[in-house]
């Protein structure tokens, strides 16, 4: 296990300078610079300024070098300084959003897990009843609907007609004068809307993927053996069919985890969240560079961690999976 | 995985706490400010809560070029001058001016500034800190896109500490707009980068508002300068709250939550006409800073001919446009002023909608349909081009729809192109690779033309991207802009406008209205040619219609 294990580190650090390398590259190459955002159309700015901006910022030098210089600050893991017009650490820029970003995601994943599990089980018992069909046709729309249409109407209802929920952003104006608990009601009472639509937005993939592997499993031999022992129908739906169905979800969550730093433009815009979405949106509208690579190296290490780490879950769950040789 | 996911739950929810900012409850300690009268004590209070797009960038004004850092940093800063309610240039850190020429042919504008102005931090303001903005302004050192108009400065020297002396090799008239640039304080940045200075994150000014707190992404926090020198604003303090989305920013102005927004012309004529929103709100309407407009590349052999480009005018629904479009929101351009400037000639050649005049201008021109294809032709040549345009702004893409129908009739094929900003300005903008481009241009106070309009400025990357080249505009640009005799710039401004108005270089389309939604409990609210911003300091509300009892 051991030996797996660093193997299998050992084989993340050269994937992960390829992923630095290539993306690298690739945001250099969509046309336009950081330095064109602050002089061109503006008649203010004198010749020099623009030389000035390109010369700040490393960009007269060739690509390799740029990659080399950022790479050895990368090291260090140092990741620069943002090239929009606040100068702050990409470090920072990042942390600054990451909260609220991973709150969102924390939450919203949990309750995905809460109610898609209990549909796609029951869809799967009652395969082609009226309930399998109410909850497929619910999930599907939840899917197809425009989050962003849906999401207006339901601050339009909520907040304007009947005025009960807050429209949009985290905090209200007094917030720092709130005790603890009236913050936390505060902030659930403002993510409320954005976290249920993006559930009910998500829920159909999970809750479909347990209804097969659910169906799946009730079709094997040993169900069969169990119901014809006398178990319960309960126990044998939940503690023996639902178990092996599950273990594909682990690869789900491995793969969920570095979902939980991403965030939706859209979402974050209508709702006026500052997360990570719009952060990184921004900075690839700005060129800025450094964020932008900040973001992707952070997203990649995750990516390949959450593929490890599933992997080694699996291991542990399924005992017909082992790692070492034989 | 689900105990990880509790702890950051409540790493998070802990964290949401963190930076508290000083709520005062009750007005009790609070040093209310002077006040110019005793009438204004029982006007004292309430805040207003703006609703903005986006995000400020960088507090120090000079280091940003967005719009949202721009208005911040006019209620925090002052410059030496500035432009008052009828657009017009007067003292502001400046008490008067004077302006003299030297025995060389150059010239020099001796400042006198206010005395006893002090910074946010009790520090006077003085003439040191007027030389310290121009030197940090001009050194190579600062990432500044606003060097331009400073670089045509000589050198400057401090008098005494209330009176500073500005030097120009030759008389430069856009110089005196240029000292509406906020001034700094000298004390905080002096031995340091301005680049790593902490106030471009919370900045230091002499304005009428105070900063106080910067939410990232969600709100800039200003209260009250009770030492303000216009005297204290009777607003206790002023948040910019950031919300990204258009729609959302309406709803909440619906919902009471901001008390003011800049709406669009949808918005200001559909969705608000009821009898529910008139009685929350007033509604305001002003001429913006800005003419939308389509370029002709004057390079390309299809636009050499002006009578071409007359006959594009002619066949440009102008009022069509702004109606449907701006429903009506907004007034025909004919050159690049302001109507309502005194810098506008409103006597130039106007081009009333008109095909059949349009039609017979290109056959002039040579442009016939030939083949009987329906498609004008020049020899062998088709007429037609393609529009470029901007992502981003629905209201140009609907213009451009409505010239390709319109260009259509007279047989012209139009293509348009809706493009990426870096993409438009790098590969198309940059590079002269273009037909036509419909964009807008700011209009700026100062009426100087020299960097869209004249000839040296079509090479590189500078703004007269459609190269026009006419040497008489050539002359009169270099004769308004070395003069300060508002007489004779008036007269040079008048004529180049004229001679555009015949050479169509651009199609000018429309002004638009600035739409501004603001809150009825606030009372004297003037609107005026700049806006309804230029009294902010008197906007006040009654006793018993304030809403925010704080000052944050």
């Amino acid at each position: 296990m051991i030996t797996y294990l660093l193997r299998r580190l050992a084989g993340l650090i050269p994937m992960l300078l390829g992923i630095t390398l290539v993306s690298f590259i690739v945001i250099h190459l969509a046309p336009g610079d950081p330095a064109q955002f602050m002089t061109s159309l503006n008649p203010k700015a004198s010749e020099k300024a623009r030389e000035r901006f390109i010369k700040m910022y490393d960009l007269d030098k060739p690509i390799v070098e740029q990659y080399f210089l950022w790479l050895k600050k990368f090291v260090r893991f140092d990741f620069g300084d943002s090239f929009s017009q606040d100068r702050k650490p990409v470090l920072q820029k990042i942390l600054e959003r990451l909260p609220i970003t991973i709150y969102l995601n924390v939450a919203a994943l949990i309750l995905i897990f809460i109610v898609a599990i209990p549909m796609g089980v029951l869809s799967a018992y009652y395969h082609n009843s009226i309930l399998d069909r109410v909850v497929t046709v619910f999930v599907f729309v939840g899917f197809a609907v425009p989050s962003f249409w849906l999401a207006l109407l339901c601050m339009y209802y909520f907040g304007v007609v009947l005025g009960v929920l807050p429209i949009s952003g985290i905090y209200s104006y007094g917030f720092s004068e709130l005790g603890l608990i009236g913050k936390m009601v505060d902030v659930i009472r403002h993510t409320l809307l954005p976290v249920i639509l993006s559930v009910f937005g998500s829920l159909a993939a999970l809750s479909r993927f347990t209804r097969n592997s659910m169906l799946d499993v009730l079709h094997e031999e040993y169900i069969e053996a169990a119901k014809a022992r006398g178990i319960p129908e309960r126990i044998i739906i939940f503690k023996h069919a639902l178990r092996n169905a599950l273990l594909p979800v682990i690869t789900i969550l491995g793969l969920s985890i570095p979902g939980l730093i991403g965030g939706s433009v859209i979402f974050e815009t209508i709702f006026s969240i500052p997360g990570m979405g719009q952060l990184f949106y921004q900075s690839v509208m700005m060129r800025d560079y450094p964020v932008i690579m900040g973001i992707l190296v952070i997203g990649a290490i995750l990516t390949l961690v959450g593929n490890l780490l599933a992997d080694i879950m699996y291991g542990m769950a399924d005992p017909r999976i082992r790692y070492e040789k034989k | 995985m689900n105990w990880l996911h509790l702890l950051f739950l409540l790493v998070i929810l802990s964290s949401c706490g963190g930076d508290s900012s000083n709520l005062e409850k009750d007005m009790g300690p609070v040093d209310v400010g002077e006040v110019s009268n005793s009438v204004d004590r029982d006007k004292l209070g309430d805040l207003v809560v703006e609703g903005s797009i986006g995000d400020a960038s960088n507090l120090i004004p000079i280091l940003a070029s967005d719009s949202v850092s721009h208005s911040i940093a006019s209620l925090v800063y002052n410059g030496l001058l500035k432009y008052n309610k009828n657009l017009e240039l007067v003292g502001d850190l400046a008490e008067k001016w004077e302006i003299a020429s030297d025995e060389v042919g150059g010239s020099i504008i001796t400042f006198y500034l206010r005395k006893n102005v002090r910074w946010h931090d009790g520090k006077l303001f003085t003439a040191d800190d007027v030389v310290f903005t121009y030197n940090v302004i001009v050194d190579d050192k600062t990432p500044t896109a606003y060097d331009g108009d400073f670089l045509q400065i000589d050198h400057i020297d401090k008098i005494d500490d209330y009176t500073v002396k500005v030097y120009y090799e030759k008389p430069y008239a856009p110089a005196l707009s240029s000292w509406t640039m906020y001034m700094l304080p000298k004390h905080l940045l002096d031995d340091i980068e301005i680049t790593s200075s902490n106030l471009q994150r919370s900045p230091i000014g002499t304005g009428a508002f105070k900063f106080k707190e910067w939410k990232n992404g969600e709100s800039i926090n200003l209260s009250f300068n009770s030492k303000y020198f216009e005297g204290r604003p009777l607003l206790n303090g002023y948040i910019y709250r950031i919300i990204p989305d258009s729609t959302t920013m309406f709803l909440e102005l619906l919902s009471e939550k901001i008390d003011f927004m800049s709406m669009s012309p949808i918005q200001f004529s559909k969705q608000t006409d009821n009898r529910r929103f008139r009685k929350q709100f007033s509604k305001y309407t002003y001429l913006s800073n800005n003419y939308t407009y389509i370029a002709y590349n004057t390079k390309n052999s299809l636009f050499s001919d002006k009578r071409v480009r007359q006959a594009l005018t002619y066949a440009t629904p102008k009022d069509e446009i702004i109606q449907g479009v701006l429903f009506g929101l907004g007034t025909k351009a004919t050159g690049p002023y302001k109507p309502d400037t005194l810098w506008h000639n409103k006597e130039v050649k106007t081009y009333p909608y008109d095909l059949a005049k349009a039609k017979e201008l290109l056959r002039k021109a040579g442009f016939v349909d030939e083949d009987g294809d329906g498609i004008l032709e020049k020899g062998k040549k088709e007429f037609k081009f393609t529009i470029i345009t901007n992502q981003g702004n629905s209201t140009r893409a609907k213009v451009a729809e409505i010239l390709q129908e319109r260009w259509g009739q007279l047989g012209i094929k139009v293509e348009i192109r809706v493009l990426e900003w870096a993409t438009f300005l790098n590969e198309y903008i940059d590079k002269r690779n273009f037909d036509a481009v419909l964009l807008a241009w700011s209009i700026p106070l100062e009426p100087d033309l020299f960097d869209v309009w004249h000839s040296s400025k079509c090479e590189g990357k500078n703004l007269n991207f459609i190269c026009y080249q006419n040497s008489d505009v050539d002359h009169l640009i270099e004769k308004g802009r070395s003069t300060l005799d508002e007489k004779i710039r008036k007269d040079t401004y008048f004529k180049i406008q004229e001679i555009l108005a015949e050479d169509q270089p651009y199609t000018f389309l429309y002004v638009p209205m600035s739409l501004v939604g603001l809150n009825k409990r606030f009372e004297g609210v003037k609107p005026a040619p700049a806006g309804i911003m230029h009294n902010i300091i008197k906007w006040h509300v009654k006793e018993n219609n304030q809403k925010y009892h704080f000052i944050p």
